[in-house]
């Protein structure tokens, strides 16, 4: 009998919400994203949703959008560090997976990969990695004099960092440390590995400083659907967040079997954003009304969906047989677009009998339907041997 | 508070990777659990500590190049876990080690500023500076940095923090939706710093945290650590902990800081100390023994003292006497990532005689010279004895606090907190409620 497999429901935090303008909405006058109570209520909503996750996206220039009406021009606004964020609301959830941003292209492979382990330990195996890619060479002057690798080129890189990062999670073995009374070992070294690595990028050592993390390997999420991201994303990612148009869906596909990789082995998620009210000429007029105040029509990487939950079910759903895993909305506004997510498209999904009731994991990995995965370093034998020939 | 009575700040160590952390102690839990964290983190804040302190390792250490496997060893990354406090804690300073050699100023100040956000005030810099090649393989840019040039580059990475952190005016914190829009000629956030050692330039994204600059400690302790601190830093976790040592540095760095335009209640002097207490004076040492032989196993001996020697004394007993042949100064050194062994090679020959004249003049074993050497605690007795003596450092002017350092993770502080602490505010001499929110009012920094 065919069984439909589980749908997943992800939710990318930004700010006051996804349009530039959603700022300047009566109802964000509340929204804080500088104060810990504003992720902790987002993540908090997200949870009681019963979502796979959220993303904590993070950009490293400010926004600098144009008005395109007379009156108060937008201007720049704060933003925190992803991880910061995640790692502060995650014990103030037990359920909800929490996906940090950061770049690969600026960032030390071996910092990211103990901070992100670190997530995983504080949040008890719900933590994740958006890894971003396309960093302009302009930016590589927030680093000092280094270059930042331009064209496809740029992507190259980064799959080298994920490697890293993927190889010094599993640089401990998950029983290496032994308390052994008799011989005063407190681990022992034949299961902690240095990785070595060598590469055209970067030359590790290892082994991290970080313990290998509740989930083995947290989960890594890669938006790109197309072009250079997507064969770095059906290389390297656990979750793929790619817009649901044309035949981006094949075109996915045909790159994990370049890859070597299994449909099965990935999630694929819908990458939308969302403008939800109670009829949909009220979310087309809002939206409309935000772009007014600075328009964002040749901007978003996603798609766009306007109207009102239930229909959206009715799209999740034809995605979900179209062969997505499920979607990544972008609340146009929050807390307006996320509730109306989490407490309306989440009860009509349910009642459809095709989403969770509660959470039925306790590990990101686990919420995914991905297997923890097996340590690359093995039984330590390696390593006994490399001690013997010394 | 009693009037004329010197103050004290306290803080907590997070116990470390090295061999003061008892893991064999039935007590000893996790060093790796979040709960651990949260314990240690809760207690202190209950006993009304200005700051929670966690150490950095950037690489495993190793010994004779093989990874060093008797002490604990298994850390989170501080920022990340100190965000994750600032989630179960209200008061408390969060307090990371960063070294500035392998870190890169932007994402550093960028984290450190978002900590301060999302915490309230609360976040702390303890800037240590290394030029550690052994380190510097498990980052892109390697061994890059002489040693000479460590405070050069951390001079100008503070610097640079400075820049970021200031990028951003006070009344620019919040926008206001309704408010809207403000001319200026300068963008918020934009900065460019340009130096030998660093040359950044871009948006800082973070509006100024609640401290306008997180709080910064220093724990260097040449000449060039020390004027480092007293151009910089707020407080310096120093590592003289006896009550002569203690004037003697405090006297020093509070006069260096004239040269810099600043007074003496500008730098706090915050040594680390260990601790024992028992019911009674005595078995607080007995207790104290005990301690120290968990500290130091037998092949703990033996690997301390090839740190000098520089060679395989696995065949010696550590119950025997020191070896009788000489430190060997031609091979590569064998233990990496010690400081300790860094600084012991400096002299190797002078130090082993020293070494084997005390040892045969007090008849010690090897084990028990390392012993009377490393693990001497500093302080030891009942919780009256033990404050008193805290107290006595502080009125002395050997110090202006301690950064307490247990031995058991995680409730090494829990008798400190419950026995020592309510003596200490009896005496008048700390706090009972926090004063302030942010860690520059609890440290009394402007």
């Amino acid at each position: 009998m065919f069984r439909t497999p589980q749908l997943h429901l992800a939710v990318a935090l930004e700010s006051a919400g996804w349009h530039p303008a959603a700022w300047r909405e009566p109802q964000a006058r509340d929204a804080d994203p500088l104060s810990a109570r504003h992720w902790v209520e987002q993540v908090r909503e997200a949870e009681r949703g019963l979502l796979d996750f959220v993303t904590i996206e993070d950009r490293r220039r400010l926004h600098s959008g144009t008005a395109t009406t007379p009156g108060p021009a937008p201007r720049a606004r704060g933003r925190l560090d992803a991880i910061m964020i995640a790692a502060r609301v995650a014990p103030h959830t037990e359920g909800v997976g929490i996906v940090a941003a950061a770049g690969t292209t600026l960032t030390e492979p071996f910092l990211l990969s103990t901070q992100i382990a670190t997530l995983d330990f504080v949040s008890r195996g719900r933590a994740g990695w958006l890894a971003q890619v396309p960093t302009s060479p302009r930016d590589a002057a927030y680093v000092g004099p280094r270059s930042v690798p331009a064209g496809d080129a740029r992507f190259d890189e980064p799959a080298e960092h994920i490697d890293v990062v993927r190889g010094l999670w599993d640089s401990w073995e998950d029983d290496a440390e032994i308390r052994d009374a008799v011989t005063h070992r407190f681990f022992d070294r034949g299961r902690v590995h240095h990785i070595d690595h060598e590469g055209r990028h970067f030359a590790i050592t290892g082994p991290s400083i970080t313990p290998r993390p509740p989930q083995g390997q947290p989960v890594i999420a890669v938006r790109g659907g197309s072009g250079p991201a997507a064969a770095l994303a059906s290389s390297q990612a656990d979750v793929i967040i790619a817009a649901p148009k044309g035949l981006a869906l094949d075109r996915i596909h045909a790159a994990l079997a370049a890859a070597g990789r299994e449909p099965a082995d990935v999630r694929v998620l819908a990458d939308v954003v969302a403008f939800l009210d109670r009829d949909r000429s009220a979310a087309t007029e809002r939206k409309d009304r935000l772009d007014g105040l600075e328009d964002t029509r040749d901007r978003s990487d996603a798609a766009v969906y306007t109207g009102t939950a239930l229909e959206l079910a009715d799209q999740v759903m034809a995605w979900h047989e179209l062969g997505y895993s499920g979607v990544a909305l972008r609340p146009g506004a929050v807390p307006h677009d996320l509730q109306a997510i989490t407490r309306g498209l989440v009860p009509e999904l349910v009642r459809r009998g095709v989403f969770r009731r509660r959470y039925e994991a306790d590990t990101l990995r686990g919420l995914l339907g991905l297997a923890r995965p097996e340590n690359r370093f093995g039984s330590g034998e390696r390593v006994a041997v490399r001690d013997a020939a010394r | 508070m009693s009037p004329g009575l010197r103050q004290m700040h306290l803080a907590a160590h997070f116990p470390g990777v090295n061999n003061t952390t008892v893991w064999s102690d039935p007590e000893a839990g996790s060093h790796i659990d979040f709960s651990s964290f949260v314990h240690l983190a809760q207690t202190a804040e209950r006993a009304k500590f200005d700051l929670f302190f966690l150490a950095e390792g950037l690489r495993m250490r190793e010994h004779a190049g093989r990874l060093h496997e008797l002490d604990v060893a298994g850390r989170p990354d501080n920022m990340t876990v100190l965000a994750a406090l600032a989630a179960v804690t209200d008061r408390i300073g969060l307090m990371p080690t960063i070294t500035t050699t392998y870190h890169e100023p932007h994402e550093l100040a960028r984290q450190l500023a978002s900590l301060d956000h999302l915490s309230g005030g609360r976040a702390g810099w303890n800037v240590v500076t290394s030029s550690d090649a052994f380190t510097g393989a498990n980052f892109r840019r390697g061994p890059y940095l002489r040693y000479e040039q460590r405070y050069e580059r951390g001079g100008q990475f503070i610097e640079a923090a400075n820049a970021l952190w200031d990028s951003w005016r006070d009344d620019e914190q919040r926008v206001d939706p309704a408010a809207a829009a403000v001319g200026h000629g300068t963008p918020p956030g934009a900065f460019a710093f340009t130096g030998s050692q660093v040359a950044i330039a871009g948006e800082f994204t973070v509006p100024r945290c609640p401290q306008g600059r997180p709080v910064m400690l220093q724990a260097g302790d040449s000449t060039d650590g020390r004027e480092f601190a007293a151009r910089y830093a707020d407080g310096i976790f120093s590592r003289h902990g006896t009550l002569e040592a203690g004037r003697r540095f405090y006297a020093d760095v509070k006069a260096r800081l004239a040269t810099y335009g600043r007074s003496p209640e500008d730098l706090l002097i915050l040594p680390g100390a260990t601790f024992v207490l028992g019911d009674t004076d005595a078995e607080a040492h007995e207790l104290a023994q005990e301690v120290r032989r968990r500290q130091v196993s037998g092949p703990h001996a033996i690997m301390f003292l090839e740190q000098l020697w520089n060679r395989d004394l696995s065949s010696y007993d550590p119950d025997g006497s020191l070896p009788d042949v000489e430190p060997d100064l031609d091979s590569d050194v064998r233990a990496q990532g010690s400081a300790q062994a860094r600084s012991l090679n400096r002299d190797a020959l002078a130090t082993a005689r020293e070494w084997r004249q005390r040892a045969e003049a007090e008849g010690l074993s090897i084990r028990e010279l390392v012993i009377a050497m490393t693990a001497r605690q500093t302080f030891i007795g009942s919780p009256a004895t033990v404050a008193e003596q805290l107290d006595l450092h502080v009125q002395s002017h050997a110090c202006d606090g301690f950064i307490l350092v247990p031995h058991i993770t995680p409730g090494g502080l829990d008798r400190f907190a419950d026995d020592v602490v309510p003596l200490l505010q009896e005496r008048g001499v700390f706090r009972s409620e926090y004063e302030g929110t942010t860690l520059r009012e609890h440290l009394g920094l402007r």
